[in-house]
C-alpha cells in the first residue's frame, strides 16, 4: 500500500491501482454524507479533481494520483456515504485506475512515511 | 493561537475529547468524539450541552425598568417597555440603514434588563449600548458569568433534578434559581428548534455544574458544528450569515420580531435606527426574501452559492447564506436570499455548484417543526 500527500490509499494489482482515503482523513472529514464518482472509461489526469466528497462539515476532493482509465467505480459509497467513515481503508474504496506508466508511484509514500507525515 | 480566549468549561471539553476551534476569538469545541451528525441527533431526541460562554451578556440598569426599556427602545425595534417581568424576547439592533447590526435576546428581570449578544459581535454591542445610553442608563458586561445551554426533548427533566422548579417554565420565561450557593439565571430558550434552557451561571461553579449535568444518562455535551446543522434546520438565523449589516428585518423574514407597537400606527412607533428604511419593507415591499432551499439529490449547497432562475443563463436571482446536510431532514438543506418575484413556496429555481446548476426547491422554514413549551 502507498499513500498520498492528500490521505489517499493506493493499492497496486498487475496494472490496477484501487484509490481511497485513509483512516486519518475519513476522521478529518467527519461524517461523509455525500460523494461524487468519476465516469467509468473516463481517461483521467494526475492531479485532476475527479471525485467530490462532502462532510457535514465542508466540501474536498480527491486528485487522480496517476494518468490513467477510469474502470470501475463503488457506487456503494454513493449509496451510502457513510461507508466511508465505517472502512475507509476497505469496503470504501473510491475508484480503480487502469496504468500504463506506474513510475509516479515510487515518490509516493509507504506506511511507515505516512505515518510520520500525519503525525 | 495562544491569543484565543477560553471559557470556564475549557478543560473540560479537553478532557472529553473535543477537537477545539478559534471561533469569535475564542477557542471553542466544533465536535466531541460522538461526530457532528450523532451529536446532532442526540439533541433532537434527547438532551444536549452546549458552552455558549463567548456570548456576551450585559445588564443593563437605571432608576427603573421603565426607564432601561424606554432608552432601550431607542436601539431595537422591539416592544421592550410591554415585556412582562420575568419574560424575554427576540431583538435586533439597526443601523442608520435599517440593517441588522446584531441579534439577540433581552429579559425583563425585574429592576433591569439583562441582554445576551453575539460573541463576535460584542464589544461593537457593548460600545453602541454606552455610546447611546450612559450615563443614565449603566452599562455592565459581566465577564466573570459563563452561559450553558442544554437543549433537547429531555432536557426538562435532566435540569429539573439538579435545579428543581425549572419544570414550570413556559417558552422564553426567565427566573433565578440557585446551585450550590450560587445564582442561576435560567431561561426557558435556546438556538436549536428544541425546547430548552440557556443558563447564566458564576463562572466558578460552572464546571461542576455541566459535569453533574452530563452524569445524566440523557445528556451529552454538544459542539458547534452541531449547533450549526441544528439552528440550520430549526430555520434560525446565524448572524454573519443569514444576516448581517447589510441585510433589512423583513428581508430575513423576521417581521415578526417588531410588536405592533413600534410599526407605523403603534404607541411608540419607530424611534430606533433605520425605522424609515425598515418601515419600507413592510406590507410584502421588500426586494428579497429569505427563504428555505431544499437542493435535489444529495448534494449539499454551501454559502455562497448562486441561485438561478433557469438552468442556463441569466443573472442570479439570489444566493445561499447557509447551508449544509441536515441530520435530521435526511438531505442537504439551506436558506438563502431570492429576488421577491422568485419567491414562492415549491418554485423550482436552480443553485450553480462546481459550474452546474442543479435543481433547488424553495420550501417554508423551519426544515424541523419548533418544539417548544409555550
Amino acid at each position: 500500500m502507498k499513500y498520498t500527500e492528500e490521505h489517499e490509499w493506493l493499492l497496486v494489482d498487475g496494472d490496477i491501482v484501487t484509490v481511497g482515503i485513509t483512516a486519518h482523513a475519513a476522521e478529518q472529514l467527519g461524517d461523509v454524507v455525500f460523494v461524487e464518482l468519476p465516469e467509468i472509461g473516463g481517461e483521467v489526469t494526475k492531479d485532476e479533481e475527479i471525485v467530490v466528497i462532502e462532510s457535514v462539515k465542508a466540501a474536498s476532493d480527491i486528485l487522480a494520483p496517476l494518468d490513467g482509465e477510469v474502470v470501475e467505480v463503488n457506487d456503494a459509497i454513493v449509496d451510502e456515504p457513510s461507508k466511508v467513515n465505517d472502512d475507509p481503508e476497505g469496503e470504501a474504496w473510491f475508484f480503480k485506475l487502469k496504468v500504463a506508466d506506474m513510475s509516479p508511484m515510487d515518490d509516493y509514500m509507504d506506511e511507515a512515511a505516512y505515518k510520520s507525515f500525519i503525525g | 493561537m495562544s491569543d484565543l480566549k477560553i471559557t470556564p468549561l475549557t478543560e473540560l471539553h479537553r478532557a472529553l475529547g473535543a477537537k477545539m476551534v478559534p471561533f469569535a476569538g475564542y477557542l471553542m469545541p466544533v465536535q466531541y468524539p460522538m461526530g457532528i451528525m450523532k451529536e446532532h441527533l442526540h439533541t433532537r431526541q434527547k438532551a444536549g450541552l452546549f458552552d455558549v460562554s463567548h456570548m456576551g451578556q450585559v445588564i443593563l440598569r437605571g432608576d427603573s425598568f421603565e426607564a432601561v426599556a424606554k432608552a432601550f427602545e431607542r436601539l431595537v425595534p422591539m416592544d421592550v417597555l410591554g415585556l412582562p417581568q420575568g419574560r424575554q424576547r427576540y431583538g435586533l439592533f439597526t443601523n442608520d440603514a435599517g440593517g441588522i447590526e446584531d441579534d439577540l435576546m433581552f429579559a425583563n428581570r425585574g429592576d433591569h434588563l439583562f441582554v445576551v449578544v453575539n460573541a463576535a459581535c460584542k464589544d461593537a454591542d457593548i460600545a453602541r449600548l454606552r455610546a447611546a445610553l450612559e450615563p443614565d442608563i449603566a452599562v455592565e458586561h459581566l465577564d466573570d458569568r459563563a452561559l450553558i445551554a442544554l437543549q433537547g426533548p429531555l432536557a426538562e427533566t435532566a435540569l429539573e433534578t439538579l435545579v428543581p422548579g425549572v419544570a414550570a417554565m413556559r417558552f422564553m420565561d426567565v427566573a433565578t434559581f440557585s446551585y450550590r450557593g450560587a445564582d442561576l439565571w435560567i431561561s426557558r430558550s435556546g438556538y436549536t428548534g428544541e425546547d430548552g434552557y440557556e443558563i447564566s451561571i458564576p463562572e466558578a461553579v460552572t464546571a461542576s455544574f455541566a459535569s453533574e449535568l452530563m452524569d445524566h444518562p440523557d445528556v451529552e455535551p454538544i459542539g458547534l458544528g452541531a449547533r450549526d446543522s441544528l439552528r440550520l434546520e430549526g430555520g434560525l438565523c446565524l448572524y454573519g450569515h443569514d444576516i448581517d449589516a447589510g441585510t433589512r428585518p423583513l428581508e430575513a423574514g423576521l417581521g415578526w420580531a417588531i410588536q405592533k407597537v413600534r410599526r407605523p400606527g403603534g404607541a411608540r412607533e419607530g424611534g430606533f435606527p433605520g425605522a424609515g428604511a425598515v418601515f419600507g419593507d413592510l406590507n410584502g415591499a421588500a426586494p428579497r426574501k429569505r427563504v428555505g432551499l431544499r437542493p435535489d439529490g444529495r448534494a449539499p449547497m454551501r454559502e455562497g452559492v448562486d441561485l438561478f432562475a433557469s438552468p442556463e443563463g441569466g443573472e442570479p436571482i439570489g444566493r445561499i447564506t447557509s447551508g449544509g446536510f441536515g441530520p435530521s431532514v435526511g438531505g442537504p438543506v439551506a436558506m438563502g436570499y431570492v429576488s421577491r418575484e422568485h419567491v414562492g413556496v415549491d418554485t423550482r429555481i436552480f443553485g450553480e455548484l462546481r459550474g452546474k446548476r442543479m435543481p433547488v426547491t424553495i420550501t417554508s422554514l423551519p426544515f424541523v417543526a419548533a418544539n417548544f413549551k409555550r
